[in-house]
Formats: C-alpha cells, structure tokens, sequence
C-alpha cells in the first residue's frame, strides 16, 4: 500500500512541489528519498552551489544537473585573504565557463568568490548566455575593464553587476558606456573596488538615470563629494548607497546640496564608501540616519568624538563595520544608541605597529555586549583581552553565531593573570550553543580545544593560529565538532598523529588548511594513498617536498574532500599525493 | 586524563607506517623559511611575552589577519609592490586559464624573461630577428606599452620595454602573426 503512494504521483506534480524547495540541503535530501525523486530533482534544480570549485568537475555537475540557470564557485582558499596562498595557484574559472557555454544556454547567474577570471572568461560570458542577468566577482582577479566592456555590450538584461573587492586592471573608463541605451534593467551595481580613472562619471550618470529599478550602488573612490547629489538625485529609490571619497572643503551650497539629496532618498538603508573623511560634511547624513541598518566606516579614518556623533543619529543600526578609532568610548555610545545591533566589525587603523595608537580594548566589546543583546556576529581586532571579559560577553549574547577575535599580538595571554585565554574562548563556545564559525587568537593550550570539541556541536568553520601545544588540540576539534565544515590552521605544533588518527573525518568536510606546522612529507604522502577521496596538496615555493626526508615538515598543506580525482591545472609549487600522479616537475 | 588515554588508543590505528613504531612527529615548529622571531611560552603558558616583545620586529606573514584588499584601499592608492621597488606586470597566455604575475627587475635581459616564460606556460617561443619577429612557433610574446599600444617583445632595448611594459600577453596564431608583420 505505502509503495503505491510513491507512484501515484505523476512527475509533474512532484516538479511542481520540488518547485518550492529552494535550499540545497533539502533538494540534496530529496534526491535520496529514491531513484524516480532523484531523477525529477536533477532536472528541476536550478540553483548549484560549488563550495570548492576543485572538489567536482563542471563535466560532473552538468551531466547530473543539465539545466542549471544559477551557479555560484568558490576557488582559493580563505587563507589566500591575507597572502598565504602564493600567486599562480589556481582557481580558474575558464574551463567552467567553457563548458557551461555549451551546456546551460540559458544560464543567467555566475556568482564567484576568490577565482580568477580572465577578460577570455568575461569575454565568453558575455557570447555565450543569452539570458544573463547577475554577475557577482567577489574578490576575484585576473581581468581587466576589457572584460567589464565585453558584459557591459552584450548583457542586454543585466541586472546585477558586482565586482566587490576584486583587483581589476585598470586601462579605460569607457567601459561603462558600452552599456547600451536600451539597458535599463539594472539593479544593482558595485564597482568599489576600481582605481581612479576606471569609471566616465557621464556615463555613470547616464547609466543611473535610465535605470528605475536601481537599489544598490556602489561608486569608487575616485568619485568626489560633490558628484553625489547629482547621482542621487538621479536614483531616490536607492536602497543600498556606496560613497566615493567623502572629502572636500567646507562650503556651504556643496553641504546643503548634498544633504538634500539625501533626504531625498527615503529608502536609503545602507551606507558605505567613506574613504578620506571630511567629518564636517557627515551631518548632511543625519536626515536618513534613523533609517539606517547599515553602515560600513571601515575606511573612515574618523576619530571616536566624530563616530560618537553620527552613530547615536542612527537607532535602528544592525550592522556597523568601523575602524578601532572608535576607542571604547565610541562603542559605550553604540551600545547605548543601538539596541537592535546584530553585527559588529572594528578593523585595526595600524596593525603593524607595536604600540597602541587607540583606546580599544576589551571594554569596548563588554560594553557591546551588555548593551545589544541581539548581537549574533562579531569581528574584533584589540591588543589586550582578559578571560574575565570573554565569560561576560558570552554570559551576554548567547545567540552568536560568528566569533572572530583577534588579538594583534600572537601568543598574547590575559592580561590581568598571565593565564591562556582557553577559560574564555571555553566560555564562548559553551554559552553560544548556535556558534558557528570562530576565530582564536592570544594564548592557547590544547585545553581550549578540548572545550571546542565538547562544546562546539555547530560549529561549522575554526581559524586558529599559533595555538596549542600537541596534536591532542588538533584531535580534540578533529573527532568532536561534528558540523566542522571548514578548518584553517597556521602556525601550531599539530603534527601527524591526530590527523593520521582522524582521516575519515577530513571527507566529512569542505577543506582543511594547515601551514607552519609539524605535518611531515611522509604522513602527507600516506594521507593522499589511503584517502582517494580526498585531495591532499603540499605547497612548497622553495623546493620539491621529496629532495628532503620524509620527516621533514611541509610548509604549507591543503585537504579537500573531492569526486573530481586530483587536479590537472597545478603550478610548479604544488604537489599532489595521489598515489596515481606522478610527480614530474 | 580520560581523554588522553582515548586520545591514545585512537591514534593507535593501523594507519601508521608499517615498520615505524610510530609516526614522525617533530617537535619543533619553525623551519628556516618564515621570518618568525623565537618565542618561547612556559609550561603552563605563564610567560609575559608582551614585557619581552622587542620595540620593533619582523613582520609575520599574513599576520594580523587583514585582508590585502582592506590593507591596499585604507592606505592612499599605493600598491605596496611599487614602494619595494619591483615592476610587477601580469603575464596572460592565449588560451591558458593561467595568470601570473612577474618582476621585469629580476631579469637581466630578454633571453632570461623568454626562458622564464617558456617555463611558466611550458611552451616554445621561436628564433626573434628583428624583420620577422618569432619564428619558429605558433606563440609570440607582445606586452603593452604606456600608451596603450602592443608590441612585439624585443623590438625596443631592454632598459626602455622594463620602464615601458604595463602587461604581458603570449599571444597564439594569425593575431599574433598580424603583430610581427605590420608593427615592425
């Protein structure tokens, strides 16, 4: 009786019903439930998202998905943020979109994350899909505004161009005008991250006026202050607004103009830009302040008095990303202004420096804490923090989600007792029961990994650096957070035990990172013959892992669980321990 | 400790190298490559590391965790590359997914560049006469000069293309053909 049930549904029906079903995670459980499910899914899915570009090949993701419109890569690992991953080494978009251009012509989204994209890549795009509408380069490199011309001619209905911090060449400003006359689909536009002379401001001007759905833009710094009015004026139904410098001299008519323009804006929500901060020109804000949710001053290099002014214009904040001029007295401010604050940021003005140039410390994150109890996601960078603080802002905000703190100084202990900081980040971990994804820093023993492996039940992604003191902290994080998707590691004396120990565990997760520490060759090698689902890759830009001993340490190493075998694009500083390549170089 | 010893048993798997009493593991972190400074921490990590920090040290690579993006936007346009001195030009190939990014200053002349390319993009480049430009292969390497016009690499003396060269392209068949025959 129960199988009839299955069968009685014509496929039509269950396409229709799968119709609804948006989120991977349920349309990969549907496609289990049996052969015929699985067969309409594939079918009807439509959105793809590939954590690891490596992990399967665009042949393998087209043969079970052939008619994708949607499809969202990440290419190089997160390290590569901060120049661990060295140049050259890898994440090309080029053979996907190659294949995708025969496959998929009715493909309409590309969304990337750290790849590199070649004006070839731009180029194709732009021939091959009839129907494009959304491209988002997030943090990508490799192409030109060649490339940007190519989307710019032939995307008849773009709607969303996003080049967020991607490193783009610069050779013309032009490339905006290659949008034609007859473009006015666009949505959203973010070209933050061109350099000075990538953008003709007329045809930017030209390009806004003729599109009325436009909701979110974001200029580049070479955009001056007074270019704002006229772009606003032309678009009042922004939604989402990026500044280019914020910076001029002090005149009146320029001042009053651009605050009417903004006030003009009434459903302007977001703000972000503010590059070279003229503090008198932030008052022409205040109109819409207290309909902001967002702001991002992460470039603002405005000091706390100034912050304090226009963040307590600004009840209804949820989101704030600032420099540590903020001090401690500028987020004893927010957290008394912005109660439905959920997500923090404070980014350091001088990193490198020894001495501290701001009062920020841990009081100003307490004071958050205390104040904003919808606080969920937070990045911190300080140069002093106590144990005591940690156990209070944990008692605070048990809903967070994101925990990133980073404490400039490595190996930095609490500074009150000398002790590690594992009580702490033992309090975080035990109090946020829906934390997922954390970042250490300061002094830490291997017992704060045992409270991450006890605690940590959700935790889906750990960055831990100069920490611990043997594979115990490694094994710890490796056999007890159960939802560890991705983990990335420098700098600690985790060796081959734990990971050996606990290798079935690495196919259960995205990647693992590991650099400067004690893996050795011979336990790499090891790894890479008994896992063939997994691809182990050892990165050495000084010399070939086998001209030394196999108990000598590998410099850098990353392992992801893969359905595509080993890669075939490597550069000459990467090796694979697939027993079936044969390392020629 | 309980975990310890379940620690124990659990890396007593047969995973190890047979012959091996136990996995290679070292104690030591360093190796000579990184320009870490020596830090030792006490037993029970009481050491107060930041009395004894000298005033001034090596930067770690990638540490603090500041995106490069952020670092290169907050400070006034310069890209740190220019202030060390280099000429870093991008080196795209026809055809490759591949790009590189290279130092002209390390190079003391056209036939060490020509060499360095062939071994990146593990190809050929022909015999160069200055009437025929590249004989010999389907590749030509060209670069873009600071007005925007391409050319044939070689063609000016090496001082003028290293201050002239803004990117490299390898280009492939009759394009790079046309270049030879009609710029020289």
């Amino acid at each position: 009786m129960q199988k009839e049930m299955a069968y009685s549904f014509p496929d039509e029906v269950l396409k229709h019903v799968f119709s609804f079903i948006q989120s991977d995670k349920d349309r990969n459980a549907v496609s289990l439930v049996c052969k015929s499910w699985y067969e309409i899914e594939r079918w009807c899915r439509r959105k793809v998202f590939i954590g690891n570009c490596y992990a399967v090949s665009p042949r393998m993701v087209i043969r079970r998905f052939p008619e994708v419109r949607s499809i969202e890569l990440k290419g190089k690992p997160h390290f590569a943020d901060f120049n661990l991953v060295p140049d050259g080494w890898g994440g090309y978009v080029l053979q996907w979109i190659a294949e995708m251009a025969g496959a998929y012509p009715w493909l309409g989204e590309i969304r990337l994350k750290r790849m590199v994209v070649t004006d070839e890549s731009l180029e194709l795009i732009a021939k091959s899909f009839k129907n494009f509408k959304v491209l988002v380069l997030f943090s990508c490199e490799g192409f030109s505004t060649d490339g940007l011309a190519a989307i710019a001619a032939s995307c008849k209905n773009l709607r969303e161009l996003d080049l967020r911090e991607s490193e783009v060449d610069d050779l013309s400003g032009h490339w905006l005008a290659q949008f034609p006359e007859t473009c006015t689909s666009l949505v959203s536009l973010n070209i933050s991250c061109l350099g000075s002379d990538e953008v003709s401001f007329s045809a930017l001007e030209r390009l806004v006026d003729r599109c009325p759905n436009l909701r979110s833009l974001q200029l580049n710094r070479a955009v001056t202050l007074d270019k704002i009015a006229n772009i606003l004026r032309r678009a009042p139904q922004l939604v989402d607004f990026g500044t280019g410098n914020y910076a001029a001299e002090l005149q009146p008519d320029v001042f009053s103009n651009l605050a009417g323009a903004f006030s003009s804006c009434k459903e302007l929500k977001s703000l972000s830009g503010f590059w070279d901060v003229v503090p008198a020109y932030l008052p022409a804000l205040y109109s819409i302040c207290p309909r902001l949710t967002s702001l991002n001053l992460s470039y603002a290099t405005i000091q706390s008095p100034d912050l304090i002014k226009l963040v307590s214009h600004c009840p209804r904040l949820q989101r704030l990303l600032v420099l540590d001029y903020v001090e401690d007295s500028g987020l004893e401010e927010l957290a008394s202004s912005c109660k439905d604050l959920q997500e923090l940021r404070v980014f350091p003005s001088d990193p490198f420096g020894v001495e501290p140039n701001v009062s920020l410390t841990e009081q100003g994150l307490v004071a958050v804490s205390l104040g904003c109890p919808k606080l969920q996601s937070v990045l911190y960078f300080c140069r002093r923090m106590s144990n005591a603080a940690l156990v209070t802002i944990a008692q605070n905000c048990p809903n967070l989600t994101r925990f990133r703190l980073c404490i400039i100084e490595p190996k930095t202990p609490d500074y009150l007792t000398l002790d590690p900081l594992d009580a702490g980040f033992g309090a975080i971990v035990e109090h946020c029961k829906d934390l997922r994804r954390l970042s250490l820093s300061g002094l830490l023993t291997d017992h704060v990994f045992e409270y991450i492996g006890t605690y940590g039940k959700k935790l889906e992604m750990l960055s831990v650096a100069f920490a611990g003191d043997s594979d115990l902290g490694l094994h710890h994080v490796l056999s007890g957070c159960e939802s560890l998707r991705k983990l990335e590691i420098r700098d600690c004396p985790f060796g081959d035990k734990a990971l050996l120990a606990n290798a079935a565990k690495l196919e259960t997760m995205r990647s693992l990172w590991m650099s400067s520490c004690a893996m050795s060759f011979g336990a790499c090698k090891l790894l890479g013959q008994k896992m063939p689902k997994l691809n182990v890759e050892v990165i050495d830009e000084t010399e070939p892992p086998d001209s030394r001993p196999e108990s000598y340490p590998v410099d850098k190493l990353y392992i992801y669980r893969s359905v595509a075998g080993p890669r075939f694009d490597m550069p000459p500083f990467l090796w694979s321990m697939d027993e079936a390549v044969k390392i020629l170089h | 400790m309980e975990n310890s010893v379940a620690y124990e048993k659990a890396t007593e798997l047969r995973l190890g190298l047979p012959g091996i009493d136990e996995p290679a593991v070292l104690s030591s972190v360093k190796n000579n490559k990184r320009p870490l400074h020596d830090e030792k921490s006490g037993e029970n990590g009481k050491s107060a590391q930041n009395e004894t920090a000298p005033p001034s040290k090596a930067q770690i690579v990638g540490w603090p965790p500041v995106q490069s993006y952020r670092k290169n936007n907050f400070q006034q346009a310069k890209k740190s590359e220019s202030e060390c001195g280099g000429i870093y030009v991008k080196v795209s190939m026809d055809g490759a997914p591949y790009l590189r990014k290279i130092d002209l200053k390390v190079y003391k002349g056209y036939p060490e560049l020509l060499q360095v390319l062939e071994n990146m993009f593990k190809f050929t480049i022909g015999e160069y006469s200055e009437r025929e430009g590249y004989k010999g292969s389907d590749y030509e390497p060209t670069y873009e000069d600071k007005d925007g016009d391409w050319m044939l690499v070689g063609d000016v003396p090496w001082e003028m293309f290293i201050t002239s060269c803004k990117r490299l392209r390898i280009m492939k068949g009759s394009e790079a053909r046309g270049l030879s025959c009609s710029g020289v």
